[in-house]
Formats: structure tokens, C-alpha cells, sequence
């Protein structure tokens, strides 16, 4: 239990996809500019993680994973498919944001208008791809790849969120010509990092 | 009014049309400086006593002095106290030079003055090229963008200073705090539209581009040679019972004749000062409240835990205010009201954020030793969030009340 508290921590706050990886920037600067949005493009984040993680996780255990397929035959024992993981990962992503979109458009069109674009982007949105590549390259197992999911998740959901805070925040601001729009929030974000600099060096 | 006279006369020169139109910012400054503006807020619109943005600045400029005049002389003190037992040996160089311009008589640990004049010959250059340079960039910015100098730099300035070691060298002073004042503040537009505290932005870019001469056992005494643990470092390692070996008490740590960034060792200085602050309503008490109750509450929390392997899991909480910048940070640079959440009870919140990341940071990141700079930052990102939902819930509330 203790094991998987500290992996969910450290996916949270530790290795944030956002402020530690700066992974999911397009639509990390595109969406962030209400707070309403933002919560509600985090939660479609979470959720699309949350699925993905674990179901890629059993694909690339039972299917694609060297020496995988033993359990159809134990003379696929050499047979490895790992070169077909990006194609199959993003596969599943697809689907997934796919049947997400329509539940929003149905449920909540009011969000699902809001985040436009943006929403079918999650597809290729790299702090996804990330987490099941991370989830892959660090072998985790099947309990382990869904607490790793909802995490990394909800840690790029909180930074959103806190960066639309800030944005709103600084709509008073009076930033120069030049610096106005991405500038800015490049710069913004580079100083929320400064600021999760606080998590790193801790060992869980 | 001989002074008087003479800016009004120099005004014309300033201002629209004059020669030296693109400086008015820098007259404005000296200006206001020097006496109250000319031109008052005349509606009711937030008239609510004499006192304004230029008068708060300079007030909580006033109210670092009692930290400020003791770290220099405990710099002093703990240099030559380590000189004297022979743990290190005088720095040669041009500070020798100033100490003797200001009439200091050498270096015996028990005169006042010659502990005062020492730490004056390190503070007091930090301090200049800190404003120097910063002010430099104010300037620039001010009179580019047309905006007014702003006293909240005299803020920036004396606490970026005071947060310093002693031995840091001045070129990355100079560079710390041009990160704070342009990264930190200019490019948002100027104080009152950051969302980061630009004295900790300074610092904290400083302590990560140079760990060395911002971290560690060597820095925190101004003697060649000497390394000495500080008292956060020896609790990381064997907790109150390895600070009390190394000589600190707890009455030591509260006075602050302890070895520490220039102005933070004394939690009694730093707290007049503070008392002073809540008392005129600059310093929001409810974030200060607010930082010691996350503080008391989870150390408090992590002492009934406990662990076997980890001594700062035992450090009580009124060691944790004594220690390190806590009390500083708390008093000075979490109330800094841009910073910080704006909403009554979000400062509630907010305070109550700092005190818990501190004391995480502290305990269980073994990166850090010190963690209130960090917190305050990491709660600075939060603090407008803070406030949105603080503002989301009373407007739901209001709109039940209305609708019932």
C-alpha cells in the first residue's frame, strides 16, 4: 500500500508531466486562460489517463512485450511486438478520446464547446503518450500503471488549473507588446516550475 | 523650503515638452520621495486613512531594521568568534580596507562595535549593489514603460539582501536580483501586477544557478576556512540533541546568535518588527496566523508519526520557528500583499499552505535543508486559485441566501 501512496505522490507533485517533464504544452498554454476551462480540460485529462494507462499497460504485458504471448503458445516465446507500441498506444488514445468526446457532447455541451479543438487534440496530446511510454520504460505492473495514470493525471490537472489562476490574475498585468499572449505564459510557467522545484529531491 | 523650491523648479524640465521629459520617472521618484504628492485621491472612492502605497513601502522598509542592524551585528559575531577560536582565519581583501574606514578596531568577538563595523563591511555592499543594480533596472523599466519607480523596490531590495549569506560574491548579487526585478516583477508591469514575490524569485534563481555560495556548511560565516553546520543541517542529521552538541540552544536560535543568512538568525528581531506590521494592518496577521498553524499542526503531526530513520520527524515545532528563515519568511515575504491571496479567509488557506510545504520540504526532501523560501513560492502559485474559489463560494452562497 505504502509502495503505491509514494508512486502516486511522486507522479502528482515529483515528476508533474507539466511543470517537471513540460509535457502537453499546446494545450497546456491554449486552454488555460479560464479557470472553468481549465478544470474541465484537467478532468477529460484525468479521465483519458486513467483509462489508458492501464488498458495500454495490459496490451504491452499480454500482446506486444517480448516473449508475451507465451500463454497462446509456448512457441511465440520469441516472438516480439514491441515495435508495433507507438502505433497501438496511440490506437487505444484515439479510441478512448473518441468515446470521451461524444459522452461530453452529449452530457456537457457547454464545456465540450469550450474546449473546441482542443478536445479531439488530447489524442496527441504528448503528456499522454508520455505516461504510457514512461508506464512502458518503467515496467510497471498492472496496479501500479492505474495509480501511475490517475497521478500524472491529476498532477498536470492541478497545474493547469494553477496557471489559469494566474492567468486570470494577470489579465491586470500590464506585460509589453512584445511579451503579450505565449510570451508570457512561457515565462509564467517557467517560474511555476521554479516553484515545484520544491518536490524535487525528495526519495519516496 | 529651500529643497522644495529647487525640485519645483526643476520640474518643467521633467515633464511634458521638457528637456529631460524621458527621465520623469526619476524626478517623479525623488520627488514623492522626498515629500508627499501633490495630488491626493478627492472622491470617497478608498479613502480610508492618511496612508498610501509610498508610506506602507517605507513602513515595512522601517520595520526590517531591527533584523537588519542585529544581522550585521551577528555577522560580525559569529566571524569573530570563529576567528578567535581559531576555526578560521580573517579574509584578506578589500572588506579589511572598509572595516578599518569605518572605524572598526580589529576583531575581538566581545566589542559590539567591532562585531557591528564587520558585519556593516559585508552587508552593507550587498545591500548597495543590490540597490544599485535592481534600482537600475526599475529605472530603465519605469522609463520606458512610463511607469512610476515604485517604492515597493525598497522592499525588494532589503529583503533579497537580508536573505543572503554573507559570504556571497557580488557580481551574483547583482545577478540575483536582476532575475527578481525583471523575471520577478517588470515584465508583468511592475509592482502590483506579479504573481511571484521578486525577492524570493531572486533568491531562489540564485540558490539554484549557484548552489555553492548560496547552500551548504561554508558559506554562512564570513572567516576563511571555516565550515560549520548550520543548525537546520545538524537537526537533519541527529535532531535537537545534535544542535544542542554543536553549542545552539534553543535561546540562542530565538536572539539569533546563530550562523545564518545575513538577516534571519534573530526570531525576535524579525517578530518586533512583525508586531509592528500586524499592528498597522500592512501585515495580514491571518497569513502569519494562518503560516504558524500549518507549521504547529503538521510537525505536530510528524512528531506523533515519528520515524526511525529520519531525526527531523522529531524537531518540535517552536525549534522549527527559531530555525532557518521560517520566522523571516512568515513576518516579511508571505505577507507580501501581491503575492498573496487578497480574500480574508484565502489567506487563511494560503498561510496554512506555506506552513505545511515548510515543514515537508524541511523533514522529508533531503535535497533542502531550508524550505521557506520554497513554500512561499509554491504557495504564491496557488494563491490566486485560493481566491477564485474563496470568491466562487461566497457568490453561491449569497445566491442561496438571495433565492430562498
Amino acid at each position: 500500500m505504502e509502495h503505491y501512496i509514494s508512486l502516486f505522490v511522486r507522479s502528482v507533485f515529483l515528476e508533474n508531466m507539466a511543470l517537471s517533464f513540460f509535457l502537453g504544452m499546446c494545450t497546456f498554454m491554449a486552454i488555460s486562460k479560464k479557470i472553468q476551462t481549465a478544470i474541465g480540460l484537467g478532468v477529460a485529462v484525468v479521465v483519458v489517463l486513467a483509462i489508458c494507462t492501464p488498458i495500454n499497460n495490459l496490451i504491452y504485458g499480454l500482446l506486444l512485450k517480448e516473449g508475451a504471448m507465451t500463454w497462446a503458445s509456448p512457441e511465440m516465446a520469441s516472438v516480439d511486438l514491441s515495435f508495433l507500441g507507438l502505433l497501438t498506444y496511440i490506437g487505444v488514445i484515439a479510441a478512448v478520446v473518441q468515446i470521451m468526446e461524444m459522452v461530453l457532447d452529449k452530457y456537457v455541451p457547454a464545456l465540450y464547446n469550450a474546449l473546441g479543438v482542443f478536445l479531439p487534440l488530447i489524442t496527441v496530446n504528448c503528456a499522454i503518450m508520455g505516461a504510457v511510454l514512461f508506464m512502458v520504460e518503467r515496467d510497471y505492473n498492472f496496479a501500479e500503471s492505474a495509480v501511475f495514470g490517475v497521478g500524472s493525471g491529476l498532477g498536470w490537472a492541478l497545474a493547469i488549473t494553477a496557471l489559469a489562476g494566474i492567468r486570470e490574475k494577470l489579465k491586470y498585468s500590464d506585460v509589453p507588446k512584445g511579451l503579450q499572449g505565449l510570451g508570457i505564459t512561457m515565462m509564467t510557467v517557467g517560474l511555476m516550475s521554479l516553484g515545484f522545484m520544491s518536490f524535487s529531491g525528495v526519495s519516496l | 523650503m529651500g529643497l522644495r523650491s529647487t525640485l519645483d523648479n526643476l520640474a518643467p524640465l521633467f515633464e511634458k515638452g521638457g528637456k529631460y521629459e524621458k527621465m520623469y520617472p526619476l524626478y517623479e521618484a525623488v520627488d514623492t520621495g522626498l515629500y508627499s504628492p501633490p495630488n491626493v485621491t478627492n472622491n470617497t472612492a478608498h479613502v480610508r486613512d492618511g496612508i498610501d502605497l509610498k508610506r506602507i513601502m517605507i513602513t515595512v522598509w522601517l520595520c526590517t531594521f531591527p533584523a537588519m542592524f542585529f544581522g550585521m551585528y551577528n555577522i560580525g559575531l559569529q566571524a569573530n568568534e570563529a576567528i578567535a577560536a581559531g576555526h578560521g582565519t580573517v579574509l584578506e581583501g578589500w572588506r579589511e580596507f572598509l572595516i578599518a574606514l569605518l572605524g572598526g578596531s580589529g576583531h575581538s568577538a566581545a566589542s559590539i562595535w567591532d562585531n557591528f563595523v564587520f558585519g556593516a563591511a559585508y552587508f552593507l555592499p550587498v545591500y548597495a549593489v543590490t540597490f544599485i543594480v535592481g534600482g537600475f533596472w526599475e529605472v530603465l523599466f519605469a522609463t520606458v514603460r512610463r511607469h512610476e519607480v515604485n517604492e515597493g523596490f525598497f522592499v525588494t531590495s532589503v529583503l533579497f539582501a537580508l536573505t543572503l549569506p554573507p559570504t556571497i560574491p557580488l557580481w551574483q548579487v547583482a545577478l540575483g536580483i536582476s532575475f527578481g526585478v525583471v523575471i520577478g516583477k517588470e515584465v508583468f508591469g511592475g509592482t502590483g501586477k506579479n504573481f511571484l514575490n521578486p525577492a524570493l524569485a531572486g533568491r531562489a534563481f540564485l540558490f539554484f544557478a549557484y548552489p555553492a555560495s548560496m547552500s551548504g556548511n561554508a558559506v554562512w560565516t564570513a572567516a576563511d576556512g571555516f565550515t560549520g553546520a548550520t543548525a537546520l543541517g545538524s537537526a537533519a542529521e541527529g535532531g535537537v540533541a545534535k544542535i544542542i552538541e554543536n553549542g545552539v540552544t534553543w535561546s540562542d536560535a530565538f536572539f539569533g546568535t546563530i550562523q545564518g543568512s545575513m538577516g534571519e538568525t534573530s526570531t525576535l528581531a524579525i517578530l518586533i518588527g512583525g508586531v509592528v506590521l500586524m499592528a498597522m494592518n500592512i501585515a495580514a496577521w491571518r497569513i502569519v496566523v494562518g503560516v504558524m498553524i500549518g507549521m504547529v499542526a503538521f510537525s505536530t503531526l510528524l512528531n506523533v508519526v515519528g520515524s526511525d530513520t529520519n531525526p527531523m520527524f522529531a524537531l518540535p515545532w517552536y525549534w522549527h520557528l527559531v530555525l532557518g528563515g521560517f520566522a523571516f519568511g512568515m513576518i516579511f515575504m508571505a505577507t507580501d500583499p501581491v503575492s498573496a491571496s487578497m480574500t480574508n479567509k484565502g489567506k487563511w488557506y494560503f498561510g496554512g499552505l506555506i506552513g505545511f510545504m515548510v515543514v515537508m520540504i524541511r523533514v522529508v526532501n533531503p535535497a533542502f535543508p531550508e524550505g521557506m523560501m520554497l513554500a512561499i513560492l509554491f504557495a504564491n502559485l496557488f494563491a490566486p486559485l485560493i481566491d477564485h474559489f474563496v470568491v466562487q463560494a461566497n457568490i453561491k452562497r449569497r445566491i442561496a441566501r438571495v433565492s430562498k
